[in-house]
Parts: C-alpha cells; structure tokens; sequence
C-alpha cells in the first residue's frame, strides 16, 4: 500500500515533465490520459483486493517510523478504506483526464496535474491510515493541498481570500481534532486504530469522553462544511471546476464524514454521539438544500446540494443504526457519482460558453449533446429516480431513517430532498431546454476528454442501479468496519410498491412543483423563508469568520507596530531589560544564602588584562571618530581573548582573536559607508544607557559568581571528557562537542548563519532605495543599523561557540 | 585601499593563510582548530585580498560563488548526518573508517570530517557574503 502511494507521489513530481514533454511532442494535453495511468493502476490493485476484503480479511503495513515517540505509518485495507479508495483512485483518474481538457493550452496545466496527485495521495493515505497521527498528518495534508487548489487562480483576488478561508476553517478544524486524537489514544492507550477498536467500552465510560468527542467533531464538522462551518464550501468554488468536481464534491469534504464513520465504532452508540451528530447532520441537510435553491450560479447551485447531501450523510452516521450505516454509505456512492458528474457537466458549459449563471443558459441539449446525456443520467441519480443508483440509495435512506422513533428526521429528510429534486431541475433541464439565449448562441461541444468522464460516471451510476449485487458486498463489509460487526446488505431496485416508494414519488412530485414554482418567477410568495435561511448564511457563521479575522488582524498589527518599532535601541533595551528582570526574579532570596565571598586570589598579569578592558571600553564610548570606537573594541576583544588563553581555552581564545580580526577588517571596509560621526543622543539619554548597560553588567556578574556556587550535579563535560577519544575518535573535546556529542546543534547554527547572511545580503543591498525616500531618516536608520548591527554579528557568532563550550 | 606594502604583503600572505586555515581545520579533531575557526581564518585571508585587490579580483581567487559554498556546506552536513540512517544508526551518528595509504600512513576517517567541511564552507561563505557585499555597491 505503500508503494502506490509512493507511485502517485511520483507521478506527482513528474506531473509538469510529462506536461512539457508531451507538449512538445505535439500530444496538447493529453498528458492527463498518461498520468491518469498512475491512478488507475491503484484503482485495480484495489479492485484486485477486493475479494478478500470483502470476506473481512483486513490488508495491513505496519513501519516504524519513530518508535521513541510511538510514532508508526501504519495502514489497513479494510471495507470502508477499499470504498473511500476507489472512489478516490477511480475519480481522480477520470479528473486528471478532464483537467487536461478544461486546461487546455494553459501552461499552469502542469502545476494543477501536480496538486491534485499530491491532493490524491494524501487523500489515500489518510483513507488508509491505521494509525491516528497518520491520519492526522495525512487529514493536513489535505487541508493544505486543497488551500493551494482553491487558490490556484492565483491572480484572483477573491480566489486567494476563498482559499485562505477554507484553509483557516479546516486547518482551525484541524487544530481542535488533535488534541481530540491524542485525548482519544490516552484513553484507549494505543493510536492504532485497530487496538482502540478492542476498547471501546472503557474509551466510552472514560473521563475524557465528551471532551475528545466535541474536539474530534469540530475537526470533522469543519472539514465535512457542517453548520455552523458550512459557509467556506460555496467560496471555495473559485476554483476551477476539476478541482471542485474532485476536492468539493467526491474527496476532501467527505473527509470528516470518513473519520466519524471511522471512530463509530470506538465512540459511537452514545446519547451524545447521537444527538450532536444527528442534529448537526440535520441543520445542515435542509439548509444546504434551501440554499441551493437561493443560488443561481451553477456550480453554487451544486455547492450547496453537496452541503446537504454531506449534512444528510452526517445525520445517518449519527443515527448509527445498522440500516442508516449501510444508507450512509450508498448515499455516499451514488452522491459521488453524479456530483462528481454534474460538477464536470457545469465546467464543460462553463468552457464552452464561459457563463455559470443558470438565469443566462439555456437550449443546450443540441449543442452539447454529449454533455446532456451525462447531465440527464447524473440528474436522475441525484433526483432520485428508478432505474439509477440514486434511487436505491434514497430508498435505502428513507427506509431506514423511517425505522428510528421520531418523525423528524424522515420529515426533514424529504424535505431536503424536494429541494434537491428542484436543484436538479436548475442543473440539469434549465441550462439544456427552452430556447437558446444570447450567452449559449456560440456553445459547441468540447472534446472527448471533456465529455468523457462524465459520461463515465453517469453510466457507472446507472449501472450500479441495474446490478446492484457486487456493490452489496462491498458496502456490506464498509458498514460492517463502521458498526464493528458483519451488517448483511441486500440491496435491489425493486422492493415493490411499499410506503418507501409512495414518499419517493412525493418527494419527486414535490420537487417537480417546487422547480415549476421557482421557475415561473414566483419567487415571492416564498421570499419570507429564504430571508430566514438568507440572515443565517449572511449575518451568521461567516460573518463571524470575517469579523474574527478582521480582529486578529487588527491584534497583530498593533502589537507589532508596538514591539518592533524599527528602532535598534528599542530591541536592545527590549532584551537587555527583560533578561535582566528575568534573572533577578529567578535568583531573587535565593542570593543571599548562596553567595559565599570568594578567595580573592589574582596575578599580576590578570589585573593587567582587567585594567586594560576597562580602559578600552571606556575609550569605545567616549570616542569621537568611527576608526577609535573600532580599535577600542578591537582592544576590548582581544583582551578577553587573552584571558581565555590564561584560563586554558584555546580553542575560544583563537576564534575570539579571528574574529576581532576580521570585525576590524569589515569595519574599514564599512568606514566608507558610514555617515560622518556624530552624537545624536542627549546627555540624559546617555545617563540612561549607562545605567541600563551598568546594571546589565552587575547583573551578569552577580549571576556568574551564583552559578559557580550552586553546581548541584555533576558538569557534563566529565562525561564529554571520558567519551571523546573512545567514542567520537577526536582528542579535542571542544571540536568532538562541535561536530559529534551536539552536531545537531551545530547543523542548526550553521543554517541560522546561512539565513543570518541572507539578511545581511538583502539590508545592503536594499539600501540605496531606502536613502532615496527619505535623505535625513535614512542616513540615521543607516547610522544606527551599522553601527550596532556588525558588532552585533560578532557577538552572535561568538556567543553561539561559547555556549557550546559552556561546562568544559 | 591603494598600500603597495599591504597589496604585495598579502599575495604573499594569502596562500599561507589559507594553508594554515586547512591546517587548523584538519588538525581541529585532536588539537586546537576545526571546521569554524579554519573557515575564519580563510575568509580573513579572502577578506584582505579583497580589500586590496578589489572584490572582483577575490572572487576569482574564490572561483566559487558564497552561496554556492554556503548551501554546499549545508547539503555537506545534511549529508554527513544523513548517510548513517542509511547502515541503520541514528542521524547524526559518526561513522568511522581506516584508510592505509602508500607514505601516509593510516588515516582515520569519519563522517565527522564531512560535517567538520560543512561549517568550514559554510562559515567562509557566509563571511564572504559580507565582505563582498560590503564592497560593491
């Protein structure tokens, strides 16, 4: 299982060489036909599984990945995976090779191939996960790669902020459901899905239960657009419709549902299960539909259609009775096959004559034939009539539902489903039927690969409605892996004429003089309820979205005007005063009981060294030319350096000494750059930074001689002096600390350096537009940047070394 | 900086510093020196020819691009701490090996050489950075 979604992975990194290539070749794009291969391929090697797991015989890999933090990539093919993946493999095949079509000629056809394979694979993985921070890391792979599809019309403003919402929501979803995870394997102590399976009792009477349930569900509830979350699915129809087609109506949003049916098993069964999710699942379902029907956008239309078939697929999850399961799931195929479709038909109009306003199409049926026929077999699912695959899964659903006490959820399921007969009506007649309008003059019909995959899917749909036997099995052995035991599944087109059969014709009739109602511009005799449902989209969810954004934004901005105010003094005085203050607040009455008078025992030469410093820094501040404040520091560096010598640190010393040296050299090489010397501070200005640096000083001090009276374990450096040669092969502990003990931290300082030099790189070079703005500001900004910027360096790069040595 | 003593004193200087820069490197496992004060002190060396010579004439000396050292030296230690997950040892892991050459003698080698390569390239590089854009314009 690894190994295919390694192959996709691939097939994504090659995506745009096959585009080019192919290009050039002169194949146009029928690279999506090559890579389509990738999936497809997966696609058999499930089906090739097929047999076995549907006699509950689980495929499983488990690999190691950090054991230290019980991390493993485990994965498992068990009924509902093999459906979720087929379904995943086979509709991504059919999109890559409708993208290539709908992208025609674009040179970004590459990038988009490349997106929806990684998409693709994640979605897999996540699908297969056995392991709940797989899943988990998979379910983020999904939220990011959908981020960059929503936003892949990247020169469109309102695609980027679409993007940036989904991303937020389902990403903010995504944050709520790990600690709803982890919750989840401390009480079942285990992440294995599989193990957690064995202790569903305990996890349910746990502590913890409600909690980790109400986490897990905001992440499902977001990624699956469930009120009050349902508001970032519309938006994310700027993208263009293959990504919609798969992402929106097939894949990612039936994530959430995906891991509520996974988790059934471990939480669900419970009040609690039952009401949030049902309730939920049932708000969203008929709002999604009265939406629908507000919408005039075709691929908003849809939108909204997919919000309430998922709110409906949620309600069933929640209910959790056998019958809702196995209803769960084949409203679940069925919606996948003509949403998928329909999505495919609106992008082939929208190509053809660039217009998705259902109010501005119409008498396409004989310019797009094609298109029509996969339109009418995919409507025919989706409204739920007899010989389609539709019909046996509403059927399926109305029985069901219609089992459990409480009519509501029957009543709410028709009525959604009227509207979504009416939906169809918007869909798939009004756009093909009346007379042509100005915007359909010029429609012609596109290429097979635009028509094809449709056409694909209508007929599968339509197929499995006439031989529904094979599909039983394998949403038998789904919904067995959701109840945790073997459901039996005999699905068939025909049950007779029964009470289910009389509420399907309702709802289709109900549907029918809805559509007609809408349709003859009678829409104001039911404008009262659309404002209802209309202040729940504006006025609700989303405008909260806008209004928490709008806020953090705002946050953000103030606070960061206020700490980084572009001035170095400021940041200096920042860090200096708080580590100061940090420092006394730790030692605090502490000091007084450790600080034992030391012997006071100094050479000669030492006093020398001290006296020396103390004159160089004092010649540093009081210097009046750039050339004396440089040599002083110079002095005042190497000085130290000396002291390290006579202390025994070699290693320090000689770095110290390179270092002066070249801080120096860079100085001169500066001197021409600098503005002339000058003193820009008041004298009380100065008052006050000599104190600040005084009490710096005392404090470091202080500090120095506490640290050296309260070692209360043994220093390491006994161990790193023991180890070296055995260990590490080096006789110089300092180097074999360097590149060996703590190589990690070295490899880190080496990458902060590189980035340290791009900063450096970038603030030399923007320079000379900066002077322009504004001559008197710059040459201060300058001043001060310069002046305190590459003794800052120093000081960085030595500081750096020195704590590695700290201790030895 | 037009000094006749400095600009002659330093062509001679510069292959002297830059042996005792590999020197140090080489030496540092044992003795005083490494990856970080070799690379010092080869910029240092760089640093002064540029100042003499101009930074068109260093970067010839150099022939290699700062950058180009920079991300070499990053890829040298990514790989060094890469290559024992490859035998089934943690990251990072020094792997050692002895090598008998005809006049050398046996030579001891190990991953953290490579590594001990890393910071030197990636030191010097990013001091040349520096320099070099501190020097033109």
């Amino acid at each position: 299982m690894l190994l295919w979604l390694l192959a996709i992975l691939i097939a994504a990194a090659v995506a745009p060489t096959v585009n080019r290539v192919v290009g050039s070749l002169g194949g146009g794009s029928l690279g999506g036909w090559v890579l389509a291969v990738v999936p497809a391929g997966v696609f058999i090697a499930l089906l090739r599984l097929w047999p076995s797991v549907v006699n509950q015989q689980d495929v499983s890999v488990f690999v190691d990945w950090v054991p230290a933090l019980n991390l493993a990539v485990s994965l498992r093919l068990d009924g509902l995976s093999l459906l979720f993946g087929l379904m995943v493999t086979g509709i991504g095949a059919l999109i890559l090779v409708y993208a290539g079509a709908y992208l025609k000629g674009d040179d970004r056809l590459g990038q988009l191939w490349m997106l929806l394979l990684l998409f693709m694979a994640a979605m897999l993985g996540l699908v297969l996960a056995d392991n709940l921070l797989t899943l988990f890391i998979f379910w983020e792979l999904t939220s990011i790669t959908s981020y960059l599809l929503i936003g892949f019309n990247s020169d469109r403003p309102e695609s980027r902020a679409s993007a940036l919402q989904a991303l937020l929501v389902t990403g903010g979803g995504g944050l709520v459901l790990l600690p709803g995870l982890i919750l989840l394997g401390l009480a079942g102590n285990s992440f294995e899905i599989s193990t957690l399976l064995t202790s569903a009792e305990p996890i349910r009477e746990h502590a913890f239960y409600l909690p980790m349930l109400l986490l897990i569900l905001v992440g499902a509830f977001t990624k699956s657009a469930q009120f009050p979350f349902h508001f970032w699915l519309p938006n994310a129809m700027a993208a263009p419709t293959p990504i919609s087609a798969y992402l929106h109506s097939a894949t990612m949003v039936k994530a959430g549902v995906y891991l509520i049916a996974r988790l059934h098993p471990i939480l669900g069964g419970t009040a609690e299960w039952f009401w949030m999710i049902a309730s939920v699942g049932a708000i969203t379902m008929v709002l999604g539909a009265v939406l629908a029907l507000r919408a005039t956008d075709l691929k908003q239309v849809l939108a909204y259609a997919t919000i309430s078939v998922l709110g409906t697929l949620t309600m069933l999850l929640g209910i959790g009775t056998e019958a809702t399961l196995v209803a769960a799931l084949a409203v679940l195929v069925a919606h996948a096959f003509y949403k998928g479709g329909l999505f495919m038909v609106a992008g082939a109009i929208d190509h053809s004559v660039h217009q998705r306003d259902v109010r501005e199409l119409g008498g396409l049926r004989m310019a797009m034939p094609a298109t029509f026929a996969a339109a009418c077999l995919a409507g025919c699912s989706m409204a739920g009539v007899l010989p389609t695959f539709g019909f046996i899964a509403k059927e399926t659903w109305y029985e069901s539902v219609g089992h459990v006490a409480g009519s509501g959820f029957l009543a709410a399921s028709i009525l959604s489903n009227v509207g979504l007969v009416a939906a169809v009506g918007f869909v798939c007649v009004k756009p093909f039927f009346g007379r042509r309008t100005e915007s359909t003059r010029h429609a012609h019909e596109g290429g097979l690969a635009m028509w094809g995959p449709p056409v694909v899917l209508g007929i599968a749909g339509l197929a499995l409605g006439l031989l529904p036997t094979r599909i039983s099995e394998l949403l038998a052995a789904g919904s067995g892996a959701i109840a945790g035991r073997a459901v039996p599944v005999h699905l068939a087109l025909w049950h007779g004429v029964n009470v289910t059969l009389l509420l399907s014709l309702l709802t289709l009739a109900g549907g029918i003089t809805l559509y007609w109602i809408l349709r003859q511009g009678q829409l104001h005799r039911l404008k009262p309820y659309f404002y209802f449902f209309e202040g729940v989209t504006q006025y609700g969810p989303s405008r909260f979205y806008h209004w928490l954004l709008r806020t953090v934004n705002q946050f953000a901005r103030g606070q960061t005007a206020m700490l980084q105010n572009g001035y170095l003094r400021f940041y200096l005085f920042t860090m200096v005063g708080l580590t100061v203050a940090s420092v006394w607040m730790a030692l605090g009455g502490e000091l007084r009981s450790h600080l034992k008078p030391m012997p006071f025992d100094v050479r000669g030469h030492e006093v020398l060294l001290a006296c020396l410093i103390l004159a160089a820094a004092v010649v540093a501040v009081r210097a009046t030319t750039w050339l004396l404040a440089v040599g002083a520091l110079g002095v005042v560096g190497y000085c130290v350096a000396g002291i390290f010598v006579l202390f025994g640190a070699p290693d320090l010393a000689m770095t110290q000494f390179v270092i002066e040296t070249l801080t120096v050299v860079l100085f001169v090489m500066a001197f021409s750059r600098l503005p002339e010397f000058r003193r820009l501070s008041t004298s009380a200005t100065r008052g006050r930074d000599a104190l600040i640096a005084v009490v710096a000083g005392a404090t470091i001090t202080v500090l120095l001689l506490f640290a050296m009276t309260v070692r209360s374990s043994h220093p390491i450096s006994d161990y790193y002096l023991a180890h070296s040669v055995s260990e590490a092969h080096g006789r110089n502990v300092v180097n074999v600390i360097l590149v060996d003990f703590r190589a990690l931290d070295t490899l880190g300082e080496i990458t902060v350096l590189a980035i340290a030099a791009i900063g450096v790189y970038s603030l030399l070079s923007l320079r000379p537009s900066k002077q322009a703005d504004g001559e008197g500001d710059a040459a201060e900004g300058t001043e001060v940047s310069l002046r305190k910027g590459v003794p800052g360096t120093q000081f960085d790069s030595t500081a750096g070394h020195a704590a590695d040595q700290e201790g030895v | 900086m037009d000094s006749v003593i400095l600009k002659t004193a330093i062509r001679f200087l510069l292959p002297l510093l830059l042996l005792a820069s590999v020197f140090l490197f080489l030496r540092g496992h044992n003795e005083p020196g490494g990856g970080f004060v070799g690379g010092l002190l080869a910029s240092g060396a760089i640093a002064l020819y540029a100042m003499t010579h101009g930074a068109a004439a260093a970067r010839q000396v150099v022939r290699v691009p700062p950058r180009i050292l920079i991300g070499s030296g990053l890829l040298f230690a990514l790989v060094s701490g890469v290559a024992p997950l490859f035998v089934g040892r943690p990251f990072l892991t020094g792997l050692w090996t002895t090598i008998t050459t005809e006049g050398l003698g046996k030579l001891h080698i190990g991953t953290p050489l490579l590594f001990d390569l890393g910071v030197y390239c990636v030191v010097t590089g990013v001091t040349l950075v520096f320099v070099f854009s501190l020097l033109e314009e």
